[in-house]
């Protein structure tokens, strides 16, 4: 009957939530003040994945939604990784 | 006709009095059947424009040397001609026309989610396809890239390129809100008891095609939009001069366009797995092993784009990793094809138009299947590269493919659609003559480009002259042909005699409900087979 | 836990929307995508002067930015809450919050790009040519990225606001509140892409 197909998510989680996020922009900016020569790229891009995963899990409620739509979103992602990592097999190699 | 009887008379979309009267009914129509014809009406006339072109370069390519066009006109009209067969005919082709009408009534719903959004898609299409047309009528003169707009030339060239690339722009747009459209109302609005695997193989076929659109598409808008801001702001994305690097805009825009061939034939596909069990009578043969290798073939056509680049330059790993997945890519349309002929294996075979459309479809299917092999192994695809022979190729594919499939979906659901039945004997005339013109039309070229002759060439030698000649008047029976075909159809729509609700004795939801179909095409809810394709 | 085959139900017009939505964010992901190809191609064979390009950016606007973004996201997020609450007046101080940020975002982005300008670093400009192609792609990429998702903020503002009048005249109400479930998606899709843009812009030393 109800409308409330969609999770109700607590503003107090809202805000763990954003810490983190904070917490994660802070450390990314640092990390790229250590030189870590190649590996910066990596750590920033891990970092700027673990900030998406969060966002869309808590803040897009992904964590509530069906199992369909996170396999969806998933192979979105795999398939866009695949798409540059194949590009990538003409750019390394010439 | 005026019955003020108390019994609600029976009503089709067709008379079916909305809001608006007259043009404007269609126009402002949200009635996915409706929409499905205003796209067929547009489709249609854009084909022939588009077949008109085509005719013009046969006769200019009928002798050597200059016969009825300027060098620069020949690069026009190649070039328009293909955004106008590519971007506005095939590409929406058979999921806008028969996807519309039909997606909604094979899964038992009464109109796709959005029906508001479906109707923004047809303005588009028509917004973008001015877009086209006009860009061939600027002061600057059309352009002359060929459909694919490869930079740098077209960066550089001064034809007006940015109009052709927003109007294919805008048409992608059309095209990801139309998959967008059929992928919710997949997942939403299957009749009560129709899981996933109780679909017919239509709408599996279009819920594959419809996530390349929804994913492919943007990256060539994407692409497009780079390629304007380069002509407008001198951005060196593509530009050597400018430290870009033409072989990106090639990988862009056949990370699209590859699968956008898809696009184009998986709905034929789908058009195909209907009509066999039909015209059979039998059950599909291996209908899961059809319904995923839409999916499988939609998931590795992602991944194959640079076998249109062997000799553009890319490196050696490259090619041979491109050249593996395509080869990879062609087993899931074999597995299709096997188990169209173990269908047709022991059945009551029933040669009906639509059927004779069908059976051609795979001959020419595979015709166009194996010869792309040929382009995909690297080796043999230096020597026919940039030839006649690849031209050849994707005609056999796109219009023996898609194009063949869309006249066996015109035949076999025209009578659904108006409630009337078109003439049988002139159909099989109309087709003989399309079938026997097509094959005169490009085999020729698959010769042609063996010994060399190039495509988009305006001259040739005269070594290739007899060749030359037999395509050229292969296209003029074709034409003849098409003509034959739609005159049948549109005297069989108007006049026709009145159709049975299942003229072909099909098993799909679509034969259940009375031709033409009502505003909201059930009046109950269907009852779902666990097979859709049981004739037992 | 409600199955799929199950979708006879009073409200499933939402989740349709609502996955018409995700749905739109993926193409909207594809298409900066494409751009990320484009990026990562060019840093790749032009390492060194993305690097020094990346100098001329500054580090604590982008940081601002990226607070702005990341505070809004939350906010648009408990505005929802707020709605599934039946709270309105929360739900429309958040939405305020929300916008905003966005406005912050914009004006902070418009002084960046103005400093830009001034020093004739854009596209087209008279000294861009005159650049060595690294140099030049680099910035003619970050105007490029940074300016396409500027329009998403743009077009996410309008969404907001017609949320915010909705809200306001009650026809985004507890029963029935897609469009701004929607319009939070859209907006954290605008976070989403900055998440990316701002170490791969600014944080390449």
């Amino acid at each position: 009957m109800a409308n409330n197909v969609s999770h109700t998510t607590e503003y107090r989680t809202l805000g763990k939530v954003l810490l983190f996020l904070m917490l994660c922009t802070f450390l990314t900016i640092t990390v790229t003040g250590i030189h870590l020569g190649p590996f910066s790229v990596t750590v920033a891009l891990l970092i700027a994945c673990a900030k998406a995963y969060t966002v869309m899990t808590y803040f897009m409620h992904l964590k509530y939604e069906s199992l369909l739509l996170k396999l969806l979103v998933g192979f979105v992602f795999v398939l866009f990784v695949l798409i540059i990592l194949i590009t990538f097999i003409d750019y390394a190699f010439r | 006709m005026s019955s003020g009887t108390e019994k609600v008379e029976y009503v089709s979309y067709l008379d079916h009095q909305g809001k608006y009267k007259g043009i404007l009914g269609w126009i402002f129509a949200t009635d996915h059947k409706r929409i499905a014809l205003l796209y067929m009406y547009s489709i249609a006339a854009f084909f022939f424009v588009g077949v008109i072109l085509g005719l013009l370069m046969k006769i200019e390519l009928a002798a050597p040397g200059q016969t009825i066009m300027k060098p620069q006109t020949y690069n026009g009209i190649f070039t328009v001609h293909g955004v106008i067969m590519i971007f506005m005919v095939v590409i929406p082709g058979l999921s806008a026309v028969f996807g519309n009408f039909f997606l909604p009534i094979l899964i038992g719903a009464k109109d796709v989610s959005f029906p508001k959004l479906n109707r923004f898609s047809w303005w588009i299409f028509i917004v973008g396809s001015i877009m086209a047309v006009a860009s061939q009528f600027l002061r600057s003169g059309p352009p002359d890239t060929g459909w694919t707009f490869y930079a740098p030339y077209s960066t550089t060239t001064g034809t007006s390129v940015i109009l052709a690339t927003s109007a294919a722009f805008v048409l992608g747009f059309s095209s990801i809100l139309t998959g967008l459209n059929f992928i919710v109302t997949i997942h939403q609005l299957r009749a009560p008891g129709m899981k996933f695997f109780n679909m017919p193989l239509f709408p599996w076929a279009l819920y594959a095609t419809a996530w390349i659109q929804l994913l492919a598409t943007p990256i060539v808008g994407i692409t497009l939009v780079m390629l304007i801001a380069e002509r407008l702001f001198g951005i060196g994305f593509f530009d050597p001069n400018l430290g870009g690097d033409p072989l990106l805009y090639q990988h862009l825009f056949w990370i699209y366009s590859h699968p956008a061939v898809y696009v184009m034939i998986l709905p034929a596909m789908g058009v195909i797995s209907e009509i066999i069990p039909t015209f059979t009578q039998r059950k599909i043969y291996g209908y899961k092993a059809i319904a995923l290798s839409s999916l499988a073939i939609a998931g590795v056509g992602f991944l194959v784009w640079g076998h249109h680049m062997y000799t553009s330059g890319m490196s050696e790993q490259a090619r041979w990793f491109f050249s593996l997945l395509t080869f990879v890519v062609a087993v899931p349309s074999a597995i299709k094809v096997f188990n169209w002929l173990a269908t047709m294996y022991k059945g009551s075979i029933d040669l009906k138009p639509p059927f004779l459309y069908a059976l051609s479809f795979i001959f020419l299917f595979i015709i166009g299947g194996t010869t792309g092999l040929l382009l995909g192994s690297v080796a043999t695809n230096i020597q026919v590269h940039d030839t006649a022979f690849v031209v050849a190729h994707f005609h056999y594919i796109i219009f023996g493919g898609m194009g063949f499939a869309f006249f066996a979906a015109i035949h076999y659901w025209s009578p659904k659609i108006y409630g009337r039945m078109y003439d049988f004997k002139r159909a099989n005339i109309a087709w003989g003559i399309i079938f026997v013109g097509f094959n005169m039309l490009y085999f020729p070229q698959f010769i042609l480009g063996f010994q060399g002759m190039p495509r988009r060439y305006f001259d040739y030698l005269p070594q290739f002259q007899g060749g030359q000649l037999v395509s050229s008047i292969g296209g003029f029976i074709l034409a003849t042909g098409l003509f034959l075909m739609v005159r049948n159809l549109v005297l069989g729509a108007r006049k026709g005699e009145i159709a049975p609700a299942n003229p072909w004795n099909g098993s799909t939801l679509e034969w259940q409900i009375p031709s033409p179909p009502s505003l909201e095409n059930f009046d109950e809810e269907p009852v779902i087979k666990q097979n859709p394709y049981d004739y037992e | 836990m409600s199955e799929k085959h199950n979708h006879v139900e009073e409200h499933r017009d939402d989740e349709a929307s609502k996955l018409g939505m995700w749905l739109f964010i993926f193409t909207e992901l594809l298409l900066f995508g494409g751009l990320f190809i484009v990026y990562s191609i060019f840093r790749h064979e032009y390492y060194q002067a993305f690097r020094e390009s990346s100098l001329e950016l500054s580090v604590t606007i982008g940081a601002i930015n990226t607070i702005a973004l990341l505070f809004s996201s939350m906010t648009v997020a408990m505005a929802l809450t707020a709605m599934q609450k039946n709270d309105k007046k929360t739900a429309l101080i958040m939405i305020g919050i929300t916008l905003l940020m966005a406005l912050v975002f914009l004006v902070n982005k418009y002084f960046e790009w103005g400093h830009k300008i001034e020093h004739g670093l854009y596209p087209g400009s008279a000294l861009m040519p005159l650049l060595d192609r690294g140099h030049l792609l680099y910035f003619s990429l970050y105007f490029f990225m940074t300016g396409l998702h500027a329009f998403h903020i743009i077009v996410g503002m309008v969404l907001l606001f017609i949320c915010l009048f909705k809200v306001k005249n009650g026809s985004i109400h507890p029963e029935k509140y897609a469009l701004l479930e929607n319009g939070a998606l859209y907006w954290h899709l605008v976070d989403l892409i900055w998440i990316f843009l701002f170490p791969l812009m600014y944080l390449i030393s």
